[in-house]
């Protein structure tokens, strides 16, 4: 497996969930906000699976087993704030690998300093939600502490050896869990407490072991590509 | 759904490049300063068109009243020289 | 005689006052100036202008649906890219005319009410249903040919703020056609089962098209009006045989034919005649009977209240936060500063 179809598939799956917002989303401005996230997302994967091979080929023709983004990416959306937990764990620790990725000398360090500010901008649009849905309304604030909750265990997975990312996990962990607690403390929450992963030895999305939503999504995704072999578009 | 809930409204300036002022690009709603900037820039910077944004609460702006507008803009109604047609330049002379 | 009461005196010197306003309102529009939000305008001319521009914006958010429909199925990243990024257009056009709508004194919340209730417009093209993916190309070809057709001469409307905001919006659109056009290209020269789906998009696009241009001349309520106040600057049978021009060509690099047998050539004109359009059916899409008239409204009223719980956490994180502009919390604020 390759760095390059790791970090690509994690912005390809994100981008398509963050696409299902298309004309759902609570606010005007958001529907703007939302496409902007998910268009530089898909960018970065165009160019990231173009390191490996065909664009195309590799979004609509792997199976589920052959996709390696991590699982936090591919959960469905949920409500608002759903998403935007999903955005702030997953922003975070996009802005801070990719700063250290364009600090260093490898192979995505251009890709990651393209990007870089990109990926800022996510986690900005993240936290200032988090803040207000924290620190909004009752209601808000129990739907944004139930989303935090649940997505919390697929947080850790974002920490696990990638081969070909050459950067100190450690160091990304605690960076990532300093930002994380700092904004989710300023939003009144709290920060989630169980583990950061399942039980599976098998492993989970590097591993290609996905969860069940997502071979749905894929079905979704690549059945009109899949339905004209070879066909041009 | 009560309008107390209603995000306010905020005039949007951009200045798309050094040397230009600012200019008026629009109006958008925002619950407030932070996310009105953010709001802006998604929205009249998609296409890179921005280096500057301000964001004005409409209710910050005051405006000249159409009935002034005599007394305020049209001082030169009866002063033609103001207006540089009101001479006549020989041909040839350039940059003027 | 009785005497001239002051009441009487006071409504005859509004009366002159207002027969002024008119007279410079309607030698403004005469010599193509703009009319800006602080104008004096008539009433009419008003409620036109905002029931115009709000149908405008509610058709740009409405017809994020039906495209919407596809991006999770686009057949490549770089369409699914470009189809992203029109429906994200789409919404940001939307965006510009509620704002331009409420320099006339209405609210996004007001508009988005009427929307609701089915008491404003948009129009009846997105009633129907993208059905496969060649349909957004046909969409962007056609409906958004159509609605450039329509849209570029109210770049010149005597409304200041529409016209601006149709600016900005035409030079966004131009790509949109294009992307269109080029889809359809692509699956015409294709393998014959991207053929007929191309075809078969246009067939059953081209007809609902035509009828955006709204119903014949001689038909048409509001058009006299809106012609007088350079509102609307063409008619609605002059843009349609314009469009009915324009297409024909077009279709042929395709290698694609209009389903109208009765397209040809009029010498005398020289223009196109094209057949008879089934206005029936249009009266019934206006009427809600079209194809996607609940599901359209539905969405939109679901992604509204579902969402209200969003927009009031972020006007209650506002009012915690820092003053609200225009609101008690400003002057509070600022009181507490100073003591």
């Amino acid at each position: 497996m390759t760095a390059a179809l790791a970090l690509g598939d994690d912005a390809l799956v994100l981008s398509h969930r963050l696409g299902e917002w298309a004309g759902h989303a609570p606010v005007l401005e958001e529907e703007v906000a939302l496409a902007n996230i998910a268009l530089d997302l898909l960018g970065q994967a165009r160019m990231l699976l173009s390191f490996v091979g065909d664009e195309d080929q590799l979004a609509y023709l792997r199976e589920e087993r052959a996709f390696r983004n991590v699982q936090l990416v591919e959960q469905p959306n949920g409500d608002f704030a759903h998403t935007i937990a999903r955005q702030l764990y997953f922003s975070v620790y996009q802005h801070l690998l990719y700063e250290k990725l364009a600090a260093g000398q490898g192979e995505f360090a251009d890709l990651a300093a393209k990007a870089v500010k990109e990926v800022a901008y996510h986690r900005d649009h993240a936290e200032q939600w988090v803040l207000r849905l924290g620190d909004g309304t009752a209601e808000s604030h129990e739907r944004m502490q139930r989303a935090l909750d649940a997505l919390w265990r697929f947080t850790g997975e974002l920490f696990e050896p990638v081969e070909g990312v050459d950067v100190d996990r450690h160091a990304l962990r605690d960076g990532w869990l300093a930002a994380v607690t700092s904004v989710v403390e300023r939003a009144t929450l709290t920060l989630p407490s169980g583990p950061q992963s399942g039980a599976w030895a098998a492993g989970a999305g590097r591993q290609g072991l996905h969860t069940e939503s997502f071979g749905r999504m894929l079905a979704e995704m690549q059945h009109l590509h899949r339905s004209h072999p070879g066909a041009s578009w | 759904m009560s309008s107390s809930t209603d995000w306010p409204l905020w005039e949007v300036f951009v200045r798309s490049r050094r040397g230009l002022s600012h200019t008026h690009a629009g109006s958008l709603h925002a619950p407030d300063a932070e996310m009105a900037l953010r709001n802006a820039r998604d929205l009249y910077t998609r296409r890179s068109e921005g280096v500057s944004l301000w964001v004005v609460p409409s209710t910050a702006i005051t405006a000249s009243s159409p009935d002034e507008k005599d007394s305020f803009f049209e001082p030169a109604g009866d002063k033609p020289y103001r207006h540089p047609t009101f001479y006549e330049i020989p041909d040839g002379v350039k940059h003027l | 005689m009785a005497a001239v009461t002051a009441d009487q005196k006071t409504q005859g010197t509004a009366d002159t006052a207002d027969a002024e306003h008119l007279a410079a309102f309607d030698a403004a529009v005469a010599a193509d100036d703009r009319i800006e939000p602080r104008d004096w305008m008539p009433e009419a001319y008003r409620a036109s202008l905002v029931r115009q521009m709000a149908q405008h914006a509610h058709s740009e958010i409405i017809g994020m649906q039906p495209e919407a429909n596809w991006i999770s199925r686009a057949p490549s990243l770089r369409r699914k890219a470009i189809l992203m990024a029109k429906v994200q257009d789409e919404a940001g056009h939307g965006l510009y005319l509620y704002s331009a709508a409420e320099t006339l004194g209405t609210s996004r919340e007001e508009l988005l009410d009427k929307l609701h209730a089915g008491r404003q417009r948009y129009s009846s093209i997105f009633n129907y249903p993208t059905l496969t993916w060649a349909d957004v190309g046909a969409i962007g070809w056609l409906v958004d040919g159509a609605a450039i057709t329509n849209q570029v001469p109210l770049c010149r409307c005597s409304y200041g703020p529409y016209a601006r905001a149709m600016i900005r919006i035409c030079k966004e659109e131009s790509f949109h056609q294009r992307q269109g056009y080029e889809l359809l290209l692509a699956l015409s020269r294709g393998t014959s089962a991207q053929h007929e789906m191309a075809q078969d998009a246009v067939n059953r696009w081209w007809w609902p098209s035509l009828m955006m241009f709204g119903p014949p001349d001689d038909s048409s309520a509001h058009s006299a009006q809106s012609m007088a106040w350079k509102i609307k600057r063409h008619s609605n049978d002059e843009l349609r045989r314009r469009f009915v021009d324009i297409c024909v060509p077009q279709a042929e690099a395709l290698g694609l034919t209009l389903p109208d047998p009765d397209i040809r050539w009029n010498e005398d004109l020289g223009q196109h005649d094209y057949g008879a359009i089934d206005w029936t059916e249009f009266q019934e899409v206006l009427k809600g009977n079209g194809p996607c008239n609940e599901q359209r409204l539905d969405q939109r009223r679901t992604a509204h209240e579902e969402g209200a719980w969003v927009r009031d956490a972020a006007a209650a994180y506002a009012d915690k936060h820092a003053a609200r502009p225009g609101t008690a919390g400003a002057a509070a604020q600022h009181v507490e500063a100073t003591a």
